[in-house]
């Protein structure tokens, strides 16, 4: 079985929130120094739910990525993790892309790629969240989707996928090829062993441009984009912040109820 | 270019009626409608659709186009990114919103694939431009360690509506509307739901409750969340979790709130040993009054509270419970 894995190469979302800088004028967050790019976590649990069929049958796992140079550091990561190979995608052509461009360089490499069975996403980039690329990359290449997926099981020729509903699942089967897109619920993505990160820094990477795939410049980067930037800014918070001391918890937190009662709270 | 005309809402279902999101972006499409001069429109998809027909047309709507039939009284991905496409491709709306719920998430980035439109998803806020009459988008980026404001370039202007970001307007019972229904016919599906599978909430609902307490990563053990528990039953609430303890398996699932979670704005949240990372936060940050209760005098959530005290819960919650209970019943 042939597993495709798309994933992206952002800012660390643990990262603590009071290093968190924008660029008002170039509209950009600037990177945080000392706090390494990691791969987006649904993405990075995208590439446990393709090991998790390895686990279980014959399969071969390609990872992809658009990127620059930096996001081969994510491509290892997912190579470490024991996927088979890695494709770079990465062109100047591709840079401010939207959702819809992405989804449009990712169906191209498909294309060149031409043979797999099931196509993996994180259900949203944990830096812009907006969860759109999986499915309009299934829409572009003809195939069914399904998201949310906290479960993934091949049978026979096709999918059987636990989809999370508010309180709850739903059990979905589908014909392959497809386009999944994974939850957290899927469970913590493995860690790379020793022999991956070996194995991972002796692969090539191959990198293709946007000609090696065939694109359309007209429908790339942030010419083709659907939507503006007006602005990116930090909300101001506006909670009070009062903090209730007391000699020791259990006082603080005497006086903590004292407090929300005067203030009408409780 | 611009031959789009009108407001469109997919409204969300809940048992036979509206669910309260399909009010809220009611009320939001209504005013778009109204600043651009122009119609709304409301596309309800089930079984059933009559009572929840005027319903839509009380809150605001102009006209309601019908896609009633068993066979969509379930939700269906396929089936469901048809219909909508359908109804865009024939009535070319200039907006078209969705609710940022199962159903929105699942078919908007589809339909905005076919139709070739644009689409901002979790918006927290939605207006018109008054001089280019295009729609602008406020929603929250970096898991809500930002804000982004975005106007559309493409036609339909998708968004997708986080819930309980605005109230719903008043419905008036005397507007008046025009219902229409669909003909949907035979549907491919390439995807079938086999079965469902739905946890028995207990107690008050996340998004229904006045008071929550909510327990995080600091929080030692499943063992534990007991002292919550009756934190909540003191302040008549619920209890919440942030991710880690449900994936530690130490609550329910449909206890998250935060970004993948439930979005809640009780008129109380209590954070017990929660960080108070962006993620979580913007679950909550529609709440009335935010306590937090944490022992790392450097942890996020005290920007994010309005009174707080720095301790260990073990400590703190015990005497916080007691002393709740004491002024309660004084009162």
């Amino acid at each position: 079985m042939d597993i495709i894995v798309c994933i992206k190469q952002i800012i660390d979302p643990e990262m603590p929130p009071a290093k968190f800088k924008i660029d008002t004028a170039a509209r950009k967050v600037i990177p945080p120094e000392g706090i390494p790019l990691v791969v987006s976590p649904f993405d990075e649990q995208a590439v446990e739910a393709a090991l998790l069929i390895k686990d279980k049958q014959n399969a071969r796992i390609t990872v992809m990525t658009m990127g620059h140079d930096p996001a081969r550091e994510a491509m290892k990561r997912a190579l470490s993790m024991g996927v088979d190979e890695g494709i770079m995608l990465s062109d100047a052509a591709f840079d401010d892309s939207d959702a819809f461009s992405t989804a449009y360089v990712l169906s191209k490499a498909m294309d060149k790629i031409g043979q797999y069975d099931l196509i993996l996403c994180g259900r949203q980039a944990a830096d812009w969240d907006a969860g759109q690329v999986g499915s309009v990359l299934a829409e572009y290449l003809g195939l069914p989707v399904i998201t949310l997926a906290k479960k993934i099981e091949v049978v026979g020729g096709s999918l059987r996928v636990e989809r999370v509903i508010p309180d709850g699942y739903e059990v979905v089967g589908l014909p392959l090829p497809a386009v999944v897109t994974v939850s957290s619920e899927i469970g913590q993505a493995r860690l790379p062993t020793g022999r991956g990160i070996i194995m991972a820094a002796r692969k090539p990477i191959p990198v293709w441009k946007a000609t090696d795939i065939g694109c359309d410049p007209s429908r790339l980067g942030g010419g083709a984009a659907r939507s503006e930037l007006l602005s990116l800014f930090i909300p101001a918070q506006n909670r009070r912040q009062e903090v209730i001391i007391g000699a020791d918890a259990a006082e603080a937190a005497s006086n903590l109820a004292v407090k929300l009662k005067e203030e009408k709270v409780i | 270019m611009n031959d789009h005309r009108g407001v469109l809402v997919l409204a969300d279902m809940q048992r036979q009626g509206l669910a309260i999101v399909a009010k809220e972006l009611l009320g939001v499409g209504r005013k778009l409608a109204d600043d651009l001069g122009e119609e709304l429109s409301a596309l309800l998809i089930g079984s059933g659709l009559q009572t929840a027909s005027q319903e839509a047309i009380a809150y605001g709507a102009d006209k309601v186009y019908m896609a009633d039939s068993p066979d969509m009284a379930d939700f269906n991905s396929d089936t469901y990114t048809a219909v909508a496409t359908m109804l865009c491709q024939k009535m070319a709306p200039s907006v078209f919103l969705l609710g940022h719920t199962s159903l929105g998430r699942d078919i908007s980035p589809r339909v905005a694939a076919r139709l070739g439109a644009s689409l901002s998803t979790d918006c927290i806020k939605l207006e018109i431009d008054p001089s280019s009459r295009r729609l602008v988008q406020t929603r929250p980026v970096y898991g809500g360690n930002a804000m982004a404001v975005l106007v559309a370039k493409a036609y339909p202007q998708m968004a997708t509506l986080r819930p309980r970001s605005v109230s719903p307007s008043a419905p008036d019972t005397y507007r008046k509307g025009q219902v229409i229904p669909l003909e949907v016919g035979s549907m491919e599906t390439r995807s079938k739901v086999i079965d469902r599978v739905k946890a028995t909430v207990e107690g008050i609902k996340l998004e229904e409750a006045k008071v929550i307490v909510a327990g995080g990563a600091g929080i030692t053990g499943a063992h534990d969340f007991q002292l919550l528990r009756e934190l909540a039953d003191v302040l008549g609430g619920t209890v919440g979790a942030t991710r880690q303890p449900c994936e530690e398996g130490w609550v329910s699932p449909s206890l998250q709130i935060g970004q993948t979670g439930k979005i809640v704005s009780p008129d109380l949240y209590i954070a017990v040993a929660i960080s108070g990372a962006p993620q979580h936060m913007a679950g909550c940050l529609g709440s009335k009054h935010i306590v937090a209760v944490n022992k790392d005098p450097q942890a996020n959530i005290f920007r994010m509270a309005d009174f707080s005290i720095v301790a260990d819960y073990r400590e703190a919650l015990p005497a916080l419970i007691e002393k709740c209970r004491e002024l309660k019943s004084a009162s």
